[in-house]
């Protein structure tokens, strides 16, 4: 495969089918988690790692699973990685499971990367695989960052607090006035359902802007997917 | 398609999904054992870490985690198994319990919570081990996630002595207690509070048999 097949799969997953504001798939944890950016990437950085690791041995496998039971055999996959990491993590990176551990058994949840397995890594190389779980992560991530500092400002007026716990000697920042009283409705999940609905409303206009200048009659917006 | 065909493809893979399942299976178990000891080595590390917090080292001269009694679980402690209570002494002179106990009204579960008290019935430290409160909104009843790092919530119980006379005070200020609360996350402030009121009126009460009996027997 050339370079432009692994172009055209990480654009798919860091804009055109980002897992958050395009396939909507794996709210749960987005809601969840997205209080405040250290959380929020915390949690994403977890899901690249699983997503990666799932894929990969997916598509290493694909030609042994039977086409009827293959949704099993995934889930089993998946959910015998995921416990697999956690406890090498435990074991091995303890200060960073300290973190991300309760995070890591939170992805298994993630339909997103059943999704991945399922419509990429069943029928492509394990490269290729490894690449696109990768890409959608990194693109979870960017929406998860954005998502998170959006609301930990409105919410809490601070960024990046509970930094030193990933990276000790470093502070999160205080950038509203130390008086302001917060704004509860950001942290609470109705403020992510809002400002997540935002998001999406900007990369469409974004999408729509960049089809009008190109002189393209603009799609209709694509229903996405819903899914929890 | 013939009947023995359904069979035969039936078997097959039923085979491929018992084999997917050992093989898995087998990954798991030994990721398990191989990362066990460290784990439970990080895990005791762990425990010794949260007593200082609760409890200065410089308090007591006894080998604490040694000098210990069995618990069978107990109702005002929250707690569904066995547990232990650490004797800190001085000189040979009791100075605090360290016990565990349980919140089981947490707003996502259980929390679990390290109480130390003085053999005068005082809290010297409480402390969160384990919660899965909302990260960002009812997580600041683990002080390593409190944003007030100059008062943090949990410490407001230090020094504060539960009195079966005051029982109605031990509770958080929305219900017309005497402790803070964070607003919008009141539900695990409850739960932690009166937890440690329960937990320490135990105590209190059964103080003389906890500093007493001889290390290693059951109450």
């Amino acid at each position: 495969m050339d370079m432009s097949v692994y172009r055209e799969i990480t654009h798919n997953g860091i804009w055109k089918q980002n897992t958050g504001l395009v396939q909507i798939l794996g709210l749960c944890p987005i809601l969840a988690i997205s209080t405040n950016v250290v959380n929020a990437v915390s949690l994403g950085l977890a899901t690249i790692l699983v997503m990666a690791i799932s894929n990969l041995a997916v598509a290493a496998l694909r030609n042994f699973i039977p086409y009827e039971i293959r949704i099993p055999i995934f889930i089993l996959i998946i959910a015998a990685l995921v416990t697999v990491i956690d406890l090498l993590f435990n074991a091995y990176l303890h200060s960073l499971y300290l973190v991300l551990g309760i995070f890591i058994p939170l992805i298994v949840t993630n339909c997103i990367v059943l999704a991945r397995v399922e419509a990429f890594a069943a029928k492509n190389g394990a490269v290729a695989s490894t690449v696109d779980g990768i890409a959608m992560g990194v693109g979870l991530v960017l929406v998860l960052a954005v998502l998170g500092a959006m609301r930990e400002l409105i919410g809490s007026g601070t960024l990046f607090a509970g930094i030193e716990m990933v990276i000790p000697g470093l502070e999160g920042l205080q950038i509203l006035p130390a008086g302001y009283p917060g704004f509860l409705l950001a942290i609470l999940p109705p403020g992510a359902f809002i400002l997540l609905g935002c998001l999406i409303a900007g990369k469409n206009w974004l999408d729509a802007r960049k089809a009008r200048r190109a002189k393209v009659p603009s799609a209709p917006p694509v229903a996405a997917p819903a899914q929890a | 398609m013939t009947g023995r065909s359904i069979t035969v493809v039936s078997l097959r893979t039923g085979i491929v999904l018992v084999t997917f399942t050992v093989i898995f299976t087998a990954l798991m178990a030994l990721a398990h054992r191989a990362t066990k000891d460290v784990i439970d080595a990080s895990a005791e590390e762990e425990k010794m870490k949260l007593v200082n917090e609760v409890l200065p080292a410089a308090e007591y001269d006894n080998a604490l985690l040694a000098d210990h009694i069995g618990l069978p679980p107990v109702e005002p402690l929250g707690l569904d198994e066995p547990s232990q209570v650490f004797r800190a002494r001085r000189n040979g002179k009791p100075v605090a319990l360290v016990f565990e106990a349980v919140a089981p009204d947490g707003y996502s579960g259980r929390i679990r919570l390290l109480i130390a008290m003085r053999a005068s019935g005082e809290v010297v430290g409480v402390r969160v081990s384990q919660h899965k409160e909302t990260p960002g909104l009812g997580d600041y009843i683990d002080i390593r996630k409190d944003r007030n790092k100059a008062r943090p919530w949990i410490t407001q119980f230090d020094g504060a002595r539960y009195d079966e006379s005051e029982r109605a005070k031990w509770r958080v200020k929305k219900d017309g207690g005497r402790f803070d609360q964070v607003t919008g996350a009141t539900i695990s402030a409850r739960a932690v509070t009166n937890a440690v009121g329960r937990a320490l009126a135990f105590a209190a009460e059964n103080r003389e048999k906890l500093f007493g009996l001889p290390s290693g027997s059951k109450l």
